[in-house]
């Protein structure tokens, strides 16, 4: 009996401080959220986006109870002083010219970027040692980040969270063009949300559909974030989003209604439980003229209507948590009918969106082109563009030509016209924003990659061609991939712009706008934040036949046997018999040489 | 060099080469041509086999059904660009977008350098439409191309239907890694050549085009498709491309092997395959395809559109649909089912095709010849001209020390300056001359075609044609002794023969340096060249029997081995010409050959004209040498 009383009050000891003790215990909460936006061309794109925000400060004290937020990417935060990360994976290439512009593309392949506290004294081991981490975490082959495919941009990544430096040598970025993306990297990803894919909108995440799409881009953001309006302290936010966009001709067979069923062959049932909000967002937007190009079923209860991306948009909201959405019929799938073709219409293109690829033939020498597009019919808006080409590209830095309009563009010249005030997230100090930035870190041989980031001002209604001739460099025989006439990648270019809105955005409470529209801070609502990438490139470098040492060491031996047995022969040989006539050139070249030892000529 | 260092076996080994020269001459040379033609037997020739682990078993089903959709698109196709008079561009776009593609177009210009008369053609401009399937889950780094060539004539309709039926029926499947590009181009090879050309981004041939807008990264394998008719009784692949360029043998065991495996009649150069080896009719037959392969490699024009992705580095074929009288014929589902087939081979690759070989002749669609196997051939031909330099060196030399071998005076100083100082700079005239008549033969027919229209009654084509041949025809009537007005004359002191033997020797090295670098790039051309050159070469002398030298080096000069070429093509197609015919089809070769050079960069006739006709006038000289 005394012993039970003594456990009794020892456990309320232990209860104690965190029972009673703490006035407001670290407060946790989740939001998820799909938007189903149909895209231009007639394909769907679906965005999932599960927020958790944890309001402690993870690096200051240590923390070991974790709820909701993901044990193995806090620890991480704590350990390796990260102020922000940003990794996503991805399969396929965003068309933005087809598709739109998106809320948030990622390059094809793996890219990751961090920030790290200016705690840090040795930022490279720590991205070192990050990135192995990562790539255990996530199935990826992130341990090949290294050296020479890391990168420290000075204009381009801004921290997108709450900052109160910008140093940039505390910033990392690589891309790894060649990382293959599938259900080996969701398990991981989806084992993070605190539902998993048991509940909420995370059941319809089932691998077998998500890879059967156009594209599919699944992400991990982790950044600082204002606990309140006052900004007084710092919470922690998670963003986990997967894109993906289903082809409306290989899975509607010709057929462009959707439904949740079709896409995701589930349809949502409840939402999850430990979610403070969960919605489902349908673009209803008409493009045309006309209202009503398309039908959502079951009818929205309410619609929500702002300026995303520049543009005013109207989107059909289905809130889970709401009882009526789910309970009329035990599950919700939404559909979605066309009720004319789209292909009636011409897609509205996007203000900005870029090509690139290699030109040129033969493997000596050739060109790397960007082509950014301004279609705004009388905008000129400045564009950040960073390229991260590999060493083995020797790049001739002085063929660096910008041309728009058929004439030259130089990014260091003064445009004509003040350009508008630094774009917010990209970080370009203020007196060079006027006058052009440029910023170009060569490359050094199997250590680090050419950087070069430039501010360009891109003439309303044009086309601007960035183009630099590069050499091809010889590697070394092990240096080569596994399979090295499949060509070398080279990550694709960034492109950083603050676009002109068709419409002004009227600022909104930031916390609780939906979370497509506040992943990027706004500046101002003039203009609204891009970021695209285009595809990599694949170049293929000059290979040598690998069965063809053998046969190299092979004829070079027999080649110089013979001529050194020879040489050796005439050199050393005592001739008996004197020639009249003067000999050939071997002789003459003995002679030379046995006068130069001393030796009496033949 | 021990051998040459013992100056007893030296002199031996001397006397052996200039007493069995001629001998061992015409041993090379017979030894050389009979290699050539055993090439054809089965012990030179090999089977084809794939190199390519990424393509080897045919483990693909093919499931292209839509034969009624590509004729009803052919029907509409025809239709509409009967109505057009041109390519439907608008009819195309339309249709490619409604299968699902990104449809872009390009339109070019070009200003021909003169009146094209076989295709009617001065003042190009078109208009080539291509839509891109592009790949899911893919990030459009590498990509495939199946090109239509469109000429004036709308004979290639049939194949622009297939090819729509083929992209619906492709975009429809989910396996693609690589983007496809549907290509139809305008005024055939002209239009492949401006979009090849935009695509990377250069400018080779002063072709005017608008930029693309849309890319897909590295073209990975293309393939042309001509057809003609909605069946066809069999499909004739054509290897050969610019400048004798070859694709990767492996695109072609794929064709085969759907060829086999599809049950289809595939033919190469017209020509079945034999079926018994054993006989002695098999490989008569297969020398017959051996030579006409020859001959087609040699001409070095893109003999279609494939040619020219070669330059790319892009492997590619041709597939061209042939209807005779056959009985048995093939609708569009069995040829579209081997593209079908071929596509998601090339669509598995995973590096670009480069296993198997690059330089081989087929003397049948399954057997091939190695490099390492042919060279001899040429090899054996070449040698002819190093024992020539070497007898005529060694002659050189006897004769410049010959005087004091006789005299046995070693002490006893040399009276006559170094010989080969006065050798070499009597050469100079001549050598220069005849440089200059070549750039004389490459620059004037061209850049003279005005002058010659305004004082002649010619039409362009045909006054570059005149030109070209009175420019070689005055060669021939140069002055011989170019090599006499020269300031320093000690020729008289010298042995007479002296003087040509050095040009001979200086022509001699230099025939065979540009027979040798020709042959490792295109052993066609080099091995033809060769075989009709060098007797002529080898025999020239100024004494002798000239008649007899001049007549054999008249019918071995470069442009009667391309009118003898000709004459030997047709009669291997078994369509033989008439003297008449011949001379037209010539006169229009030489022509095609100038066009050629300036649209697509082919480099025969700079070769010829620069190169070989120069040479050759050396020996002209020689003979004529007083």
């Amino acid at each position: 009996m005394a012993a039970a009383v003594r456990i009794f009050l020892l456990v309320l000891l232990l209860l104690g401080p965190g029972g009673w003790g703490q006035a407001e215990p670290p407060r946790d909460s989740l939001r998820e959220e799909l938007v189903i936006t149909p895209l231009p061309s007639g394909d769907v794109a679906a965005t999932f986006q599960f927020r958790t925000r944890w309001d402690s400060e993870l690096q200051r004290e240590w923390v070991s109870h974790y709820r909701l937020f993901p044990k193995a990417l806090g620890q991480l935060i704590s350990k390796y002083s990260l102020r922000e990360l940003h990794l996503s994976l991805t399969q396929g290439f965003w068309r933005t010219r087809y598709w739109g512009t998106p809320f948030l593309q990622a390059p094809s392949g793996a890219e990751l970027w961090a920030w790290f506290q200016e705690t840090v004294t040795d930022v490279d081991e720590s991205w070192k040692e990050l990135s192995n981490v990562l790539s255990g975490i996530f199935c990826a082959s992130l341990n090949f980040i290294d050296s020479t495919n890391t990168v420290t941009p000075t204009a381009s990544f801004k921290p997108l969270g709450l900052a109160n430096g910008t140093d940039h040598s505390f910033l990392r970025y690589a891309v790894l063009p060649r990382e293959v993306v599938c259900t080996e990297n969701l398990t991981p990803w989806k084992k993070l949300l605190p539902c998993s894919s048991k509940a909420g909108l995370s059941v319809l995440l089932k691998a077998d559909r998500l890879f059967h799409t156009s594209y599919h881009s699944q992400a991990v953001h982790i950044r600082p974030v204002c606990r309140n309006a006052r900004c007084t302290s710092v919470s922690w936010e998670l963003r986990q989003t997967l894109s993906v966009v289903f082809d409306a001709f290989v899975t509607g067979q010709g057929k462009k209604d959707w439904s949740l069923f079709r896409m995701f062959s589930r349809t949502l049932t409840e939402p999850c439980p430990l979610a403070l909000e969960s919605r489902v967002y349908v673009d209803i937007t008409s493009y045309g003229q006309d209202n009503e190009t398309l039908e959502v079923y079951p009818p929205p209860l309410t619609t929500y209507q702002d300026v995303i991306l520049g543009t005013r948009k109207t989107y059909a909201v289905y809130d889970l948590l709401d009882a009526a959405v789910v309970s009329n019929s035990r599950s919700l799938n939404i559909q979605l009918k066309w009720k004319r073709p789209p292909e009636n219409e011409a897609p509205p293109v996007p203000f900005l969106y870029a090509q690139r690829y290699v030109s040129g033939y033969g493997l000596q020498s050739g060109e790397l082109s960007t082509l950014l597009y301004n279609t705004h019919p009388y905008r000129a808006f400045p564009v950040l563009l960073l390229d991260s080409v590999p060493w083995y590209l020797r790049l001739y830095v002085h063929t660096l030509t910008i041309t728009s309009k058929g004439k030259e563009n130089k990014p260091s010249e003064r445009s004509p016209q003040p350009a508008p005030p630094p774009p917010l997230p990209l970080h370009v100090p203020q007196h060079l924003s006027s006058q052009g930035y440029i910023h170009y870190q060569p490359a050094q041989d199997r250590m680090q990659p050419h950087l070069l980031e430039m501010l360009i001002q891109l003439p309303a209604n044009s086309i601007t061609k960035v183009s630099i001739q590069f050499e091809r460099a010889l590697l070394k025989w092990t240096e080569y991939t596994p399979d090295p006439n499949h060509g070398f990648y080279v990550s694709p270019s960034v492109l950083s712009a603050l676009v002109p809105s068709v419409v002004a955005a009227k600022p909104g409470d930031w916390e609780e706008s939906p979370l497509f529209n506040s992943l990027f801070p706004v500046s101002d609502s003039s203009s609204y934040f891009v970021r695209l990438y285009t595809e990599p490139l694949l170049v293929s470098l000059p290979t040598p036949d690998f069965s063809m040492p053998y046969n190299v060491v092979c004829l070079t031996c027999t080649v110089v046997a013979v001529c050194y047995g020879s040489f050796y022969n005439l050199l050393t040989r005592t001739f008996q018999i004197e020639e009249p006539r003067k000999g050939g050139l071997a002789k003459r070249l003995a002679n030379l040489v046995r006068r130069a030892r001393g030796v009496p000529p033949l | 060099m021990g051998l040459l260092s013992d100056p007893v076996r030296r002199r031996a080994l001397a006397r052996l080469v200039l007493r069995l020269n001629a001998p061992l001459c015409v041993l090379s040379y017979v030894a050389g041509i009979a290699w050539f033609l055993a090439l054809a037997f089965p012990p030179l020739t090999q089977r084809t086999y794939m190199s390519e682990n990424a393509m080897g078993s045919t483990m693909v089903e093919e499931q292209f059904a839509a034969g009624d959709r590509a004729r009803s698109l052919a029907r509409d196709f025809t239709a509409h660009r009967r109505k057009s008079g041109a390519l439907p561009v608008a009819w195309l776009e339309r249709t490619m977008r409604s299968v699902g593609l990104e449809v872009y177009t390009q339109s070019f210009s070009r200003k021909l350098p003169f009146p094209d008369e076989t295709h009617e053609r001065y003042m190009v401009s078109g208009i080539n439409v291509y839509g891109i399937l592009r790949a899911p889950r893919a990030a459009s780094t590498e990509s495939l191309v199946l090109t239509v060539p469109c000429g004036p004539d709308s004979t290639n309709s049939q194949a622009v239907g297939l090819m729509l039926a083929l992209a619906a029926h492709f975009r429809g499947q989910i396996y693609w890694a690589k983007d496809i590009i549907f290509l139809v181009t305008e005024h055939d090879l002209l239009g492949t050549e401006a979009w090849l050309e935009a695509y990377h981004d250069v400018n080779v041939t002063g072709m005017q085009s608008s930029p693309l807008q849309g890319r897909a990264g590295a073209i990975q394998a293309a393939v042309a498709l001509e057809l003609s008719s909605d069946v066809v009784t069999s499909l004739d692949v054509v290897v050969e491309g610019l400048n004798g360029q070859l694709p990767n043998l492996d695109l072609l065991n794929l064709f085969q092997t759907f060829c086999q495996k599809g049950g289809l009649l595939c033919t190469l150069q017209g020509k079945l395959q034999p079926q018994d080896w054993t006989s002695i009719d098999g490989p008569l037959q297969s020398v017959q395809t051996l030579l006409l392969m020859v001959l087609q490699q040699a001409s070095g024009r893109p003999h279609g559109a494939h040619g020219l992705f070669l330059r790319y580095r892009v492997e590619a074929l041709t597939l061209r649909g042939i209807n005779s009288f056959r009985q048995y014929k093939y609708d569009l589902v069995a040829v579209g089912k081997a593209l079908e087939g071929m596509f998601r081979k090339l669509n598995h690759l995973l590096e670009r095709l480069h296993q198997s070989f690059f330089f081989y002749l087929l003397p049948a669609l399954s057997r091939f010849v190695s490099i390492g196997l042919y060279m001899p051939a040429a090899g054996f031909l070449l040698l002819v001209l190093g024992l020539k330099a070497l007898e005529l060196w060694m002659q050189l030399h006897e004769a410049g020390v010959g005087p004091e071998e006789a005299g046995k005076t070693p002490g006893s100083s040399p009276p006559h300056p170094p010989t080969q100082g006065v050798g070499l700079a009597s050469l100079v005239a001549p050598l220069l001359v005849s440089q200059a008549m070549g750039l004389a033969l490459y620059v004037l027919p061209v850049l003279g075609q005005h002058v010659a229209t305004q004082h002649f009654p010619v039409a362009e084509a045909e006054a570059v044609v005149l030109t070209l041949l009175a420019i070689y025809a005055a060669g021939l009537a140069l002055p011989h002794n170019t090599h006499r007005p020269l300031p320093c004359r000690v020729v008289s002191t010298q042995a007479p023969d002296k003087g040509w033997m050095a040009l001979k020797l200086v022509a001699l090295i230099y025939l065979a340096l540009q027979l040798a670098c020709i042959t490792l790039t295109n052993f066609s051309l080099g091995f033809l060249l060769a075989a009709s050159m060098v007797p002529a070469a080898a025999v020239t002398k100024p004494s002798g029997p000239r008649p007899l030298y001049t007549a054999l080096l008249v019918l071995t000069s470069p442009a009667a081995t391309l009118l003898g070429s000709l004459f030997l093509w047709r009669e291997l197609q078994e369509a033989p010409l008439s003297l008449a015919e011949g001379w037209q089809l010539f006169l229009a070769a030489l022509a095609q050959g100038v066009l050629e050079h300036h649209t697509y960069g082919s480099l025969l006739f700079p070769l010829l004209a620069l190169g070989l006709y120069p040479c050759w006038l050396l020996f002209w000289n020689v003979l004529f040498w007083k």
